[in-house]
């Protein structure tokens, strides 16, 4: 697969765990991510979900032997639903639809319990076939 | 999320304040119900000369105009903060920082003040890429509160308003409201 983190990962400390599905990435607490104090910033939090949802979608189109389409993000929706706290955040994507120039993908962030999101994701991506 | 479910009471504290380091936050929800509903004066010009750290400032995040009921903020380019390492475009993460930033800011210019908030969601638009090696300017604007909500709407451009690179709907759920 040929999903690479862009330096804005990096400035968030986001790092892939690769497995069978979807990658989960992992995001530590640090000053860089901070919001009102002890609490992770919503922006980060954002940030996160959208390369999990990039991940999910390279995951997806690698699967296809689609590796080298072009994606674009076309719109985000963010649901805030608890404070992330001063731990690592993680976050997965799930592919909800990949067509030839659409996909639907959405992504989870959690702390300590999968079940127990503190944020999730919708987003749209326009695909192209590379050049 | 629905309004009177997770919001209701306890999990009012551990939701998104403001995300603004610096800020007073609230203690624990007995007082956030019973403390006053007057406003804490707000300045986001200083605040935001102050440079108080968090993820605002790893952005580089910084003030540029505000009124009364909106605020501008601006976002300078940073190779640290790019996404598309082949076209050298902006990550989109770091456009919605600036726009939630932009945004909570227009609820406390149209409030009067500081006011505990949380945010409850945000849509974002990407209208088109911003163009490498420029700054991007968030403007986000309250154009409605009610006893419990504010609503907000705004746009980031990277030198033109008329040729926006995102537009951003959302809304903010107030922390003293919770009854």
């Amino acid at each position: 697969m040929s999903f690479a983190l862009p330096p804005y990962a990096e400035l968030l400390g986001i790092t892939i765990e690769r497995g069978d599905g979807p990658p989960i990435l992992d995001m530590p607490f640090g000053s860089g991510v901070l919001g009102r104090p002890g609490f992770v910033h919503g922006g980060a939090m954002s940030g996160l979900l959208e390369m999990a949802a990039v991940a999910a979608l390279r995951h997806a189109l690698a699967a296809e032997d689609r590796a080298d389409a072009r994606i674009k993000p076309v719109n985000v929706t963010v649901d805030f639903m608890r404070g992330g706290r001063e731990k690592v955040t993680r976050a997965q994507g799930k592919v909800s639809r990949l067509g030839n120039r659409v996909a639907n993908v959405e992504a989870f962030a959690w702390q300590d319990d999968p079940d127990r999101p503190v944020a999730a994701a919708r987003m749209n991506f326009l695909i192209s076939a590379s050049v | 999320m629905t309004l009177g479910g997770d919001l209701a009471t306890d999990e009012l504290i551990p939701l998104y304040v403001a995300d603004v380091p610096g800020l007073p936050c609230v203690a624990a929800p007995a007082s956030a119900k019973a403390m006053s509903a007057a406003p804490i004066p707000f300045d986001p010009q200083r605040f935001f000369t102050a440079r108080v750290g968090g993820h605002g400032d790893a952005l580089g995040i910084r003030y540029r105009a505000h009124g009364p009921d909106w605020c501008e903020l601006a976002l300078p380019f940073d190779p640290k903060l790019i996404g598309d390492v082949e076209r050298g475009v902006l990550a989109s993460g770091p456009i919605i920082t600036l726009l939630d930033m932009a945004t909570s800011v227009a609820v406390w210019m149209k409030r009067g003040g500081f006011l505990p908030h949380a945010t409850l969601d945000l849509r974002v638009d990407y209208l088109r890429p911003a163009v490498a090696g420029r700054e991007v300017i968030g403007r986000g604007e309250c154009y409605r509160v009610t006893r419990s909500v504010g609503f907000v709407r705004g746009v980031a451009h990277d030198g033109d308003p008329d040729d926006p690179v995102a537009h951003v709907a959302g809304t903010f759920m107030f922390m003293e409201g919770a009854a």
